[in-house]
């Protein structure tokens, strides 16, 4: 309307006016004044630097006897912490990769830290739709494979935690961990 | 009245939006083509930088209340949780907070637009009520957030303030034990005001929404305060005063930024980095610096019922301003007296801040006196019988020809407003 009486009064030959430039010009700036604006906010929904501050976790194994788990937490999550009988080492290291739902990290040895066979570290969360599994206390149901097994969707994970039966896609994840002495890990 | 609406936008998608639910020709008609007076000063500007200052209160509280805890054992502790550890957290809490003293800036500055151009006067009465609720709503608000981070002189500016509704006879007790839910101001009541504190910002966009729409049944006052006649005294909102509004937007910007980066506390009380202790009350208690004028009028009267009606009263008399001035010239540049009152009563509040400031004792006893009294005088007395004495000057006979030369909109270049205006 009024713009463009001026526009046509400005137009160059090929049509570009001063007006679509500082239009353009204005547009932008606006878009990076938006983008700046909202940059704080979003990452301000981010982990705080004191939940960053919690990310790791000091874990005494003395206490716990073959064939017992414990779960403990980190990040919020659980981590289960298995002291394996030598049937269920045996067990878990004789399994092929062949027989595997999700052959990565498929290999027992892979799933534990050299020389520490007899601790299986998970994080304890079911790959399908993050449910805890069952089975860190011996009294648990721990499904066909001796392992864990998920209440909420009968998900089956083995003594070296792959899973075995699904719904779920992949072996329970491993936590970052480093053996501090034989008795003793750090988390995260 | 059911119907199609018969979109004249071009672009399908938008077309087939408009022909079911209008915005797109809602939208261009109240923003786009508005005619609006074409004289506007960047006084003119104020709504719309208010309406700015809520959006970005009302963005930075949500992402505050994400990390705040009302709780009396948490709250000051995640305030500066807030501020230490969450990412950008001491950015958007001092925009925040800053943002309440800037929302009043730009809130009085248009409250004293309204009052020197005689915005409040018929049609615009209605308008005006609006505001003031407004005006009100936004200082409830604005006391519950400070309420929040729960320091000293949060709690003892929630425990004085609250208390004000106990000089009420018979009733104030049990009005203050009922705002409190307690004996004391205490949990309960730090609980329901963060309720409320959420809350009301957005009761506020709904009173604004009114607001806005009176406006725009009435149309904009403007600086010479006479009616728009012809088209050709007005131009449409968009570019025209987009572009002004987006120019005092900058300006404002800068302001905003200018105190949130190098003075951020400038503004705050060093008492409030100290936890709420309900056993020890400060040895200065004073209000944000938004409300000592009001804070500077309750102390003046020596009578605790009397001081605390005044107090109210000094907003309420707002309500019936439109019928107190009897003058029937709106802006104060035709009223070569009353101009002078106006602006003697914007000296009275500007003094009466600094008073509330200060203890009240010797000097500032008395000028909060004489202020005060000047306060109600300028409303009840100067006003109604000014409005029936004083000449005015010659009004225009229209925004587009002044008598005035050159003030209020000179020339305009020709081709600019003919166009558009043919329309309307």
């Amino acid at each position: 309307m009024a713009d463009s009486s001026a526009a046509a009064h400005h137009a160059a030959p090929d049509g570009v006016t001063k007006r679509d430039l500082l239009q353009l010009i204005a547009g932008a700036g606006a878009a990076i004044g938006a983008g700046a604006i909202a940059w704080p906010l979003i990452d301000s929904m981010n982990p705080s630097k004191d939940v960053l501050a919690l990310s790791s976790v000091d874990v005494d194994l003395a206490p716990v006897v073959e064939g017992q788990g414990i779960t403990i937490v980190w990040q919020g999550k659980p981590i289960f912490v298995r002291h394996r009988t030598a049937a269920e080492i045996k067990e878990a290291q004789d399994v092929k990769l062949s027989q595997l739902i999700d052959p990565t990290n498929g290999l027992d040895s892979e799933r534990v830290k050299a020389g520490h066979d007899q601790w299986i570290i998970l994080v304890g969360i079911c790959t399908h739709l993050g449910c805890v599994p069952l089975g860190n206390k011996p009294s648990d149901p721990r499904g066909d494979y001796g392992g864990w097994f998920c209440p909420c969707h009968g998900s089956q994970y083995d003594t070296s935690g792959r899973v075995r039966h699904g719904p779920a896609p992949l072996n329970l994840a491993l936590p970052p961990y480093a053996f501090e002495s034989d008795t003793k890990i750090k988390v995260g | 009245m059911a119907g199609l609406n018969k979109s004249e936008f071009a672009n399908p998608v938008i077309n087939w939006i408009d022909t079911r639910l209008p915005i797109f020709t809602m939208m261009q008609k109240e923003y786009g083509v508005f005619p609006t007076p074409k004289n506007f000063n960047y006084f003119w500007n104020f709504g719309a930088l208010a309406m700015v200052n809520l959006m970005i209160m009302i963005v930075t509280g949500i992402f505050l209340a994400m990390n705040y805890q009302p709780n009396t054992q948490l709250a000051f502790d995640s305030v500066q949780h807030i501020m230490r550890d969450v990412n950008y957290g001491w950015l958007i809490r001092y925009v925040h907070q800053n943002g309440a003293s800037m929302f009043f800036i730009v809130t009085y500055i248009h409250i004293f637009r309204g009052l020197y151009y005689g915005s409040y006067k018929t049609p615009r009465e209605l308008l005006w009520m609006l505001g003031v609720v407004i005006l009100i709503l936004m200082m409830a608000t604005a006391f519950m957030g400070y309420v929040l981070p729960w320091g000293q002189m949060s709690y003892w500016g929630a425990t004085v303030i609250t208390n004000l509704f106990s000089a009420f006879p018979v009733v104030g007790p049990k009005i203050v034990t009922l705002l409190w839910g307690g004996f004391s101001v205490d949990n309960p009541t730090l609980n329901r005001f963060f309720a409320l504190h959420y809350l009301l910002p957005f009761v506020l966009v709904g009173v604004i929404f009114l607001h806005v729409a009176a406006l725009h049944i009435t149309g904009s006052n403007n600086p010479l305060g006479i009616d728009v006649k012809t088209p050709q005294d007005t131009l449409p909102f968009h570019p025209y005063y987009t572009v002004k509004d987006s120019v005092g937007i900058c300006v404002y910007m800068i302001v905003f930024a200018a105190l949130v980066f190098f003075a951020p506390n400038y503004l705050g009380d060093p008492n409030n980095f100290i936890p709420a202790n309900p056993l020890v009350t400060p040895a200065d208690i004073v209000p944000e610096w938004y409300f000592l004028p009001f804070y500077a009028i309750l102390r003046s009267v020596p009578n605790k019922l009397l001081g605390v009606c005044m107090m109210f009263g000094s907003l309420l008399v707002m309500f019936v301003l439109p019928w107190l001035d009897t003058s029937r010239v709106r802006s104060a540049r035709f009223r070569p007296i009353y101009k002078w009152f106006i602006l003697l009563w914007v000296v009275a509040v500007i003094v009466l801040g600094v008073c509330g400031a200060h203890k009240p004792e010797g000097i500032w006893v008395i000028l909060s006196r004489v202020c005060t009294l000047y306060y109600f005088l300028h409303f009840l007395v100067i006003m109604p019988i000014l409005g029936k004495l004083e000449r005015p000057l010659p009004l225009p006979e229209s925004i587009s020809k002044p008598v005035l030369g050159g003030r209020g909109g000179g020339p305009m270049p020709a081709g600019a407003a003919a166009k558009p205006m043919e329309k309307a």
